[in-house]
């Protein structure tokens, strides 16, 4: 089957098409080239006045894997706020902060996106996030493997390991657990946590390795560009939510020596410590080290007010952040020798101080980093935000007055520490389109996915152009998925099954002879078992694989 | 006949691993590393193959087509059991949105005196691997851990090597409540457990004289429960001393009204410890038949754990009113769907309900169910995942032999398509 979108208008940042008018021609799931020749339209969608982007992309969204089934299930008085009905041709679940995962699918696509990635994938429970993202339908998904606090890591360190060795234990861990890409989460900081140690800073040694925060992430990032990763090492940081921790993440980014590195969630990681409350904005220092590093790219993690739950693998500043817990109730565990997690409920108040300038903080970040292609629209779901909340932070970004209305309600003191309302950056409709597509697919490293040129899979979403952008971008009026019409006037008219998105970087077989010692002795599951095999994802039909290409 | 090793266990609830497996047509022998649970667990053969309807062999189409249009009609039915893999989860959890149906797992009552505490203040808990190689005291709350899983103490605390103990051999084992029946909690060099023994119904109070211990409370009290309360205050010195302590306790094992208010003073205990500058965890024993599985993908699927009923259209969650045999003792629903793939001993509650039973070979009835069809046990006829006890780690389970019957999934796929098209119709 031919379908033809007509007389869109076309934002497509990866070809450099920033609005003209074109024709999109899709055939057997992908975007295919019919500027000439004989051939017959089967179907044909009049997008005259309409704006046209490829799907979007959450390149950092807590979808799958056991901390949110932990938080799905301490929130049961959140779903009950957010029932969602079966129908004819979508399933029942719930919706809210830590949605279930057919409703996460859903949503996702009734707002535009056909792809999301899960950041936090511990490697023992990599089985769980791929089950998990199994049941999301629509969307394609993939994860980045979580290392740095792993035992098996730190004794490698210890022992003063070479590069190749560390590069081909990464590799082998991404193979074994299917994933994308490397995040390290507070580096070597969750496993201080099980030693007692309540705080880590960037050169603060781990009292039983020895080996610091600074040295993890260097060897990791060292290892993701050695092997030819595209997703440069997914890095949050030390110090998360730490008054001052400007000045860690200034420190990481000069420290890394100008290796890739992405830094994630930044919002939560820009605080000075001026003010009467001792609690500030670093978010100017944070855009102009990002502008001026090439090496650097970050996604926000921007707060939005209102109930939500967090949930991260970073036990040791959960645990500290359980004070703040609304309701009252958390979570927090150590994980097989391999990560761990903590799950806090919150509920961001706009006539909080702290939680008002960390709203104003992350939208400074956003319009002082001059570079779309190096920053990427993320509310760290569920944690600063739930992502249905996207469309109304979008129109944040791209609506001045829309801004700076809210601005004028939020704490006074707040409003006082923040250069919000002096910023006149509106951002652009390409500008949206590079942070959640085109940039977003690059980062990754998805080959033929974020783009509508020919050749792209035809992940399409249409928009009706509106001056209120949330309106606009809460609605679209089509989405494709693969060629598949998946989404009508904002509601799920169809469903279908996305792929999992991984890479497969090379190792030395020889690898396994230590790790295979190590699962003996120390862990609790054999080295075979603990390998995720492709017929985990594929074999009940719905699952597929796409491996994608390495840098060469 | 051939010989499998490595072979995952879906019985024990700890995910042991290390089986050596023979497998002769339909005849499976444990070699090497089984137990008294996942031996005879893994042995049982295979009696029935073939589905009945009314006690009639039928094909597995006709079988199909009769559990359809029991359902088809049906106001509230209810499915009970629920132990199976994720796959059979799945499957299970789409026929009840489809069919408006309550879901609940056969444990659950028990396991709500976890639910309740973690859904009213949360926990701070850990998984085996950190037993294995971080855990320097463990205690034991109120349960024959050895009789629940026969290999842990084996596998988790007399291991031989761990990363972060010297000797594990000096680990040091404490009850409280219930002694244990065997000598597992022994050490390798010969000392036994400590055991500060009291009735099981004691345990509220107990529990809650050791946390304000923990607190630093006075106690006016010289014993609680037969206990004194200096031994106590040792323990609380202890726990507060040592660099890593593990708590453990199995909720179904808390046979007393509201004991989940005794699992939430432990919780909180565990957190006011790690506020003493040092660290403690909780282990929760579960794990049995798929009940964490049927939890874990309930919950992913729902947002609620596997008492939830979709009958207004919607998952609704609630721990009293959707139990099985409250709902069948009230009359409230009109057929019964038994899901149960791992244990044949364990069958529906007799009720003059339609009765649809997806159960494991070997099943025998007092009364014999409108429709039993038999499946295949996962991780010995079908290749599945299960979760095991630290509720963390999901287990990839083998298929070990060629039995052609169907698994849980197949069948409730099927039954869940010739409703859909019979409602079409």
């Amino acid at each position: 089957m031919l379908i033809k979108l007509t007389g869109g208008q076309v934002y497509d940042p990866a070809s450099g098409i920033d609005g003209q008018v074109q024709d999109i021609y899709i055939q057997d799931g992908r975007i295919v080239d019919k500027s000439n020749g004989d051939f017959q339209v089967d179907k044909e969608y009049d997008l005259q006045g309409k704006v046209v982007m490829s799907g979007a992309i959450d390149m950092h969204t807590h979808i799958g894997g056991g901390k949110g089934n932990i938080a799905r299930t301490l929130l049961p008085e959140d779903h009950r706020q957010d029932p969602v009905s079966r129908s004819d041709i979508t399933r029942s679940g719930c919706g809210h902060a830590m949605p279930s995962t057919f409703v996460t699918g859903y949503r996702y696509a009734e707002m535009g996106y056909t792809a999301g990635f899960e950041p936090a994938v511990l490697p023992i429970n990599a089985r769980q996030a791929h089950m998990e993202m199994g049941d999301i339908p629509i969307l394609d998904k993939g994860g980045y493997v979580m290392l740095g606090s792993d035992d098996y890591l730190l004794r490698m360190l210890t022992a003063k390991k070479d590069q190749k060795a560390i590069n081909d234990y990464v590799a082998w861990t991404m193979n074994a657990a299917k994933a994308i890409g490397v995040k390290v989460v507070n580096p070597g900081g969750i496993n201080a946590f099980k030693f007692n140690q309540r705080k880590l800073d960037l050169d603060e040694q781990n009292a039983h390795y020895g080996v610091t925060p600074r040295d993890i992430l260097e060897v990791l990032a060292t290892a993701v560009k050695e092997l030819g990763v595209k997703h440069p090492l997914h890095v949050h940081g030390c110090n998360l939510g730490v008054p001052g921790n400007v000045q860690t993440t200034l420190d990481t980014i000069q420290g890394i020596g100008g290796l890739p590195m992405h830094l994630t969630h930044i919002q939560f990681h820009s605080y000075g410590t001026e003010g009467d409350m001792k609690f500030s904005s670093g978010a100017a220092q944070i855009a102009e080290a990002v502008n001026n590093n090439k090496n650097i790219t970050i996604d926000v993690g921007q707060v939005l007010f209102g109930q939500t739950v967090t949930a991260s693998g970073d036990s040791m500043r959960q645990h500290y952040n359980h004070k703040f817990a609304s309701p009252n109730k958390w979570v927090v565990m150590d994980i097989e020798c391999d990560a761990g997690c903590g799950v806090v409920p919150f509920k961001y108040k706009d006539q909080n101080f702290v939680n008002a300038l960390q709203w104003a903080i992350g939208l400074e970040t956003f319009l002082l980093v001059n570079d779309p292609w190096r920053i990427f629209l993320t509310t760290d779901h569920p944690n600063g935000a739930p992502f249905t909340s996207y469309p109304h932070l979008i129109r944040l970004l791209m609506d001045r007055s829309f801004r700076n209305e809210v601005l004028a309600t939020i704490h006074p003191e707040a409003q006082k520490m923040t250069t919000l309302a002096s910023i006149t950056r509106e951002y652009t409709l390409q500008e949206i389109a590079i942070m959640t597509r085109a940039g977003a697919a690059k980062l990754i490293g998805l080959k033929d996915r974020g783009g509508l040129s020919a050749g792209n899979w035809a992940d399409i979403t249409v928009y009706t152009d509106n001056t209120n952008r949330q309106t606009m971008f809460e609605k679209p009026d089509y989405v494709f998925k693969d060629g598949e019409l998946v989404v009508v006037d904002g509601k799920v008219v169809h469903t279908k099954w996305g792929t999992t998105h991984v890479v497969q970087p090379d190792f030395d077989p020889s690898v396994e002879t230590g790790l295979k010692d190590y699962f003996d002795r120390y862990l609790t599951m054999k080295l075979g078992n603990f390998k995720i095999s492709d017929d985990e994802i594929t074999e009940d039909g719905r699952g597929s694989i796409t491996v994608h290409p390495l840098h060469i | 006949m051939t010989e499998i090793t490595e072979v995952p266990s879906p019985f024990c609830g700890v995910g042991t691993d290390d089986l050596k497996i023979q497998v002769d047509g339909l005849t499976v022998k444990v070699l090497e590393n089984g137990c008294a649970v996942n031996t005879p667990a893994f042995e049982q053969a295979i009696t029935d193959t073939q589905p009945r309807v009314d006690g009639q062999i039928v094909s597995l189409d006709v079988a199909v087509a009769k559990a359809a249009a029991l359902l088809k009609n049906t106001a509230l039915p209810v499915i009970g059991g629920c132990a199976t893999d994720v796959n059979g989860m799945r499957g299970l959890l789409a026929l009840a949105d489809h069919c408006g149906a309550v879901v609940d797992n056969m444990n659950f009552t028990r396991a709500r005196n976890n639910f309740l505490a973690l859904q009213d203040s949360g926990w701070m808990n850990t998984t085996l691997a950190e037993v294995k190689n971080r855990c320097d005291l463990f205690l034991v709350i109120g349960a024959d851990l050895e009789v629940v899983v026969p290999r842990f103490f084996e596998r988790y605390i007399w291991n031989a090597e761990s990363m972060f103990i010297e000797h594990t051999e000096q680990r040091e084992v404490i009850y409280l409540g219930t002694a244990p029946s065997g000598s597992a909690s022994t050490s390798p060099n010969g000392k036994a457990a400590q055991v500060l023994p009291c009735a099981t119904d004691d345990l509220p109070e107990v529990v809650a004289v050791l946390r304000a211990l923990i607190k630093g409370k006075p106690m006016r009290a010289e014993s609680v429960a037969g206990i004194k309360v200096a031994d106590l205050q040792v323990l609380a010195d202890k726990l507060k001393a040592v660099k890593y302590s593990v708590i453990t306790w199995a909720a179904g094992a808390l046979t007393y009204r509201h004991a989940e208010l005794t699992v939430q003073t432990v919780s909180e205990m565990i957190k006011d410890i790690n506020n003493q500058n040092t660290r403690c965890s909780g282990l929760p024993l579960a794990g049995k038949e798929g009940d964490l599985t049927a939890n874990q993908v309930c919950g992913w699927t729902t947002g609620y754990p596997a008492r939830t009923r979709f009958s207004r259209g919607y998952p609704e969650y609630d721990p009293f009113m959707n139990d099985t045999n409250v709902l069948i003792a009230e009359g409230e629903v009109d057929a019964l769907v038994w899901v149960q793939a791992f244990n044949s001993q364990s069958v529906p509650p007799v009720t003059d309900l339609p009765t649809i039973v997806i159960g494991r070979s070997g099943m025998t009835f007092s009364k014999e169910p409108d429709v039993f069809i038999p499946v295949g046990t996962p991780g010995i006829d079908h290749v599945g995942h299960a979760y095991r006890t630290d509720n963390v780690v999901a287990i990839r389970l083998k298929k070990l032999r060629n039995s052609g019957l169907p698994s849980t999934a197949d069948v409730l796929n099927a039954i869940d398509k010739a409703l859909r098209e019979e409602t079409v119709c």
